[in-house]
C-alpha cells in the first residue's frame, strides 16, 4: 500500500514529463515495428542473395555492382530503362502545378453552381489508381477506344498509345496527371481563397492586370500552396506503382517499367524471388527519395523555427 | 479576388464562361463518361462496332447486376470494408495521442521525433516490402485482413501525426493551462478538454484514412493473395480475368471498385478538403 503511495506520488511529481511518453507510445511502436525498422533492414538484405526462404547468402555490394555497372560489369538495362522512365515521371508530373494552377484560377468565380463544377473536377483525385489505369487504358485502345475515335474525327490516324514502347510510358503519365492535376487544383482553389483582397485591389489601382498581377501579387502569395503541390507531386511521381502494374505490367517490351516497379518484379514475380537484388532497387529508389525527403524537411524546419 | 469577378466583366464573356463551363467539364470527364457509357451498353453494341455511341438499349441492371451476383465482387467489397474501417479508427486513435504528446508538451527531441515521422511517411513502399512481408509472413498474418490492417496502422500513423499535431498547435493553449492550474490529470485533459476540440481533424482524418485505404493496391498485392482477405482493387484484376474483353462487365465493375471513396467525398466534401488543404494556407 505504501509503496503504491510512493509510485502515485512520484508519477503525479513528473506527470508533465512522462504524460507525453505514454502518449506517443503506441504510436511509435508500430512505427518502429512498420517502417523505421523495415527501412534498415531493406539495406540488410541488400548485401545478401536471398530468395525469400531459405538462407541469405553474403554477397556484400554484389546486387549494386550489377545494378550500377561497377567494375567490368555494363549498367542493368532494365535498371537504366526504369531510372530513365522515372526521370520522365519526375519532370511530366510536375505540369500538374501549373495545370491545376490554371483550372483554379478559371474555376474561382461565384456563379450559380460553381460548387458543383469545383467538386467534379476535383473527384478525379478520389478514384484508385487501379480504376484510373483501367479507364484510361480502354480511352486509348486502339479500336474502342474513345481517343482514337476523337482523332479520327480531325483526320489523325489511329494510334495504339500502350502497344507502342516509344509512346506508352508518356500514356501512363497523362493518365497520373489526371488526378495529379484536380489535387494541385484543389490546393490552389483553398490559396486563392485565402488571397488577400486588398493588396489585389491596390495592385489593381497601380494599373497591374493579368499575368503581370498574377506572377508578382498572386503567385508570392500562393507559396505554401504551391509548396504542397510540389511535395505531393514528386512523391506522387516516385510513387507510381499502380498505374504501370494496371495499364502496361510493364510492357511492351519492358520499356514502361519505373524503379518502384521493377523492384516488385524482380522480388515477387513469377520470374523468381531476388529478394536482395529487389532489395538493392528499392535502396537506390530510396536515396532518390531522400534527396527531396531531406529538402522538405529542411523547409518545415525553417517554417517551424520562424513560427516562434 | 483573382481573376476579376465575373460581375465586373463584359457582358460576352460572361456568357461565353457559362457556356464554356460545362463544356470544359465534359472534356475533363470524358474518359470517366466513356466508361460509365461502356457500363450500361449490351454486349451486342461491342459485337457491331457501336463502342463510344448512344447504347442500343439499356443494360444497366443486368451488367451491374452480373457484378454483384455471378462474380466474386461483394466478397471484394466486403474485404475492402473490413479493412479499411479498422485502419482508420486505428491511425486516427494512435496519432490523436501521438499529436497531443507532440503538440501540447515541450521536451527534449519532440521536434525529432515529429521529423521522423514526417519523413517515414515519405518513404517509397518498396524500401518496407521485402521487410514487411517478411514480418507479416512470420505472425501468420499473411493473406489475411489482420496483417494488411496492422500494416497500414502503422503507416498512416506518419501522416495522421503530422495532421494531429499541426492542428493541435493551432488549438487556444491557454485552455489547457487553465485545466492544469484547476489540477486536472492530464490524460484528463487530453480526454475532455482537447479531444472534443478536434472534432473537425478527426472527421478530415477519417475520411481522407478511409479514402487512401480504399484505394490502396501496392500492399494489397504484396499482403494478400485470394478472395479472402484481397480487397476490391487487388479483386478487380480477378474479375477482368474471368470477364476478358467484356468491356460492358469489366467497365461495371470497376465503377463499382470506386464508389465507395466517390460517396464518400460528397458526403464529406468540406472535410475531405479541409483534411487535403492543410497547409495551404498559412
Amino acid at each position: 500500500m505504501a509503496s503504491a503511495d510512493v509510485n502515485k506520488g512520484w508519477y503525479k511529481r513528473n506527470e508533465i514529463a512522462i504524460t507525453p511518453w505514454l502518449f506517443l507510445l503506441p504510436a511509435m511502436i508500430f512505427f518502429a515495428v512498420y517502417v523505421i525498422i523495415p527501412i534498415g533492414q531493406s539495406f540488410w538484405i541488400s548485401l545478401h542473395q536471398w530468395d525469400g526462404l531459405g538462407e541469405k547468402t553474403w554477397v556484400g555490394t554484389a546486387n549494386y555492382e550489377r545494378l550500377l555497372g561497377w567494375g567490368d560489369q555494363n549498367i542493368d538495362r532494365k535498371f537504366s530503362v526504369s531510372f530513365w522512365n522515372n526521370l520522365k515521371w519526375l519532370v511530366l508530373y510536375l505540369l500538374a502545378i501549373p495545370a491545376g494552377l490554371m483550372i483554379s484560377l478559371f474555376l474561382n468565380q461565384t456563379v450559380t453552381g460553381i460548387r458543383f463544377y469545383k467538386s467534379m473536377f476535383f473527384f478525379p483525385f478520389v478514384i484508385s489508381q487501379v480504376v484510373v489505369g483501367l479507364v484510361f487504358s480502354w480511352f486509348y485502345l486502339p479500336r474502342e477506344g474513345l481517343l482514337n475515335a476523337v482523332l479520327g474525327v480531325f483526320g489523325a490516324g489511329p494510334v495504339n498509345i500502350l502497344g507502342d514502347p516509344s509512346l506508352a510510358t508518356y500514356g501512363i503519365i497523362a493518365a497520373g496527371l489526371w488526378p495529379q492535376t484536380a489535387y494541385c487544383m484543389i490546393l490552389y482553389l483553398t490559396g486563392l481563397n485565402a488571397v488577400d483582397p486588398e493588396q489585389v485591389e491596390a495592385a489593381r489601382l497601380d494599373g497591374a492586370k493579368g499575368h503581370k498581377m498574377l506572377w508578382y501579387v498572386i503567385l508570392p502569395q500562393l507559396k505554401p500552396a504551391t509548396f504542397i503541390a510540389f511535395v505531393v507531386t514528386i512523391i506522387g511521381a516516385l510513387r507510381s506503382f499502380d498505374l504501370i502494374s494496371v495499364m502496361t505490367n510493364g510492357g511492351p517490351f519492358g520499356s514502361t517499367r519505373v524503379l518502384s516497379f521493377y523492384m516488385f518484379e524482380e522480388s515477387l514475380s513469377e520470374f523468381g524471388f531476388r529478394m536482395g537484388f529487389g532489395a538493392a532497387i528499392a535502396v537506390v529508389l530510396f536515396f532518390i527519395m531522400l534527396g527531396f525527403i531531406t529538402y522538405f524537411l529542411y523547409s518545415m524546419y525553417r517554417d517551424e523555427k520562424g513560427a516562434h | 479576388m483573382f481573376p476579376t469577378p465575373l460581375a465586373k466583366t463584359s457582358r460576352s464573356w460572361q456568357i461565353s464562361y457559362q457556356v464554356l463551363l460545362p463544356i470544359m467539364l465534359i472534356i475533363w470527364l470524358l474518359p470517366l463518361i466513356a466508361v460509365a457509357n461502356f457500363s450500361i451498353k449490351p454486349e451486342s453494341d461491342f459485337v457491331n462496332g457501336n463502342y463510344w455511341g448512344i447504347p442500343s438499349s439499356f443494360e444497366a441492371f443486368n451488367n451491374y447486376g452480373k457484378v454483384f451476383f455471378e462474380s466474386n465482387m461483394p466478397r471484394y467489397l466486403w474485404n475492402s470494408l473490413f479493412i479499411t474501417i479498422p485502419t482508420v479508427i486505428g491511425a486516427v486513435a494512435l496519432s490523436c495521442m501521438a499529436g497531443f504528446a507532440l503538440g501540447v508538451y515541450k521536451f527534449k527531441g519532440n521536434l525529432m521525433i515529429f521529423f521522423i515521422f514526417i519523413a517515414g511517411n515519405f518513404v517509397p513502399f518498396q524500401i518496407l516490402m521485402v521487410p514487411v512481408r517478411d514480418l507479416t509472413v512470420s505472425m501468420n498474418l499473411y493473406d489475411t485482413k489482420t496483417g494488411l490492417v496492422l500494416f497500414h496502422i502503422a503507416f498512416q500513423t506518419g501522416f495522421c501525426t503530422l495532421f494531429m499535431r499541426n492542428f493541435i498547435r493551432a488549438l487556444p493553449f491557454p485552455l489547457i493551462e487553465a485545466a492544469r492550474v484547476e489540477g486536472i490529470a492530464e490524460w484528463k485533459i487530453f480526454l475532455y478538454v482537447v479531444l472534443p476540440l478536434m472534432k473537425p481533424a478527426l472527421a478530415a482524418l477519417a475520411v481522407l484514412i478511409f479514402t487512401f485505404i480504399w484505394n490502396d493496391y501496392f500492399w494489397a498485392v504484396v499482403l494478400t493473395q485470394g478472395p479472402d482477405a484481397q480487397p476490391v482493387t487487388a479483386g478487380i484484376t480477378e474479375f477482368n480475368s474471368q470477364f476478358r474483353a467484356a468491356y460492358h462487365l469489366m467497365s461495371a465493375g470497376s465503377i463499382v471498385a470506386a464508389l465507395p471513396p466517390v460517396a464518400m467525398f460528397f458526403l464529406m466534401q468540406k472535410h475531405f478538403i479541409a483534411g487535403l488543404t492543410l497547409g495551404a494556407v498559412k
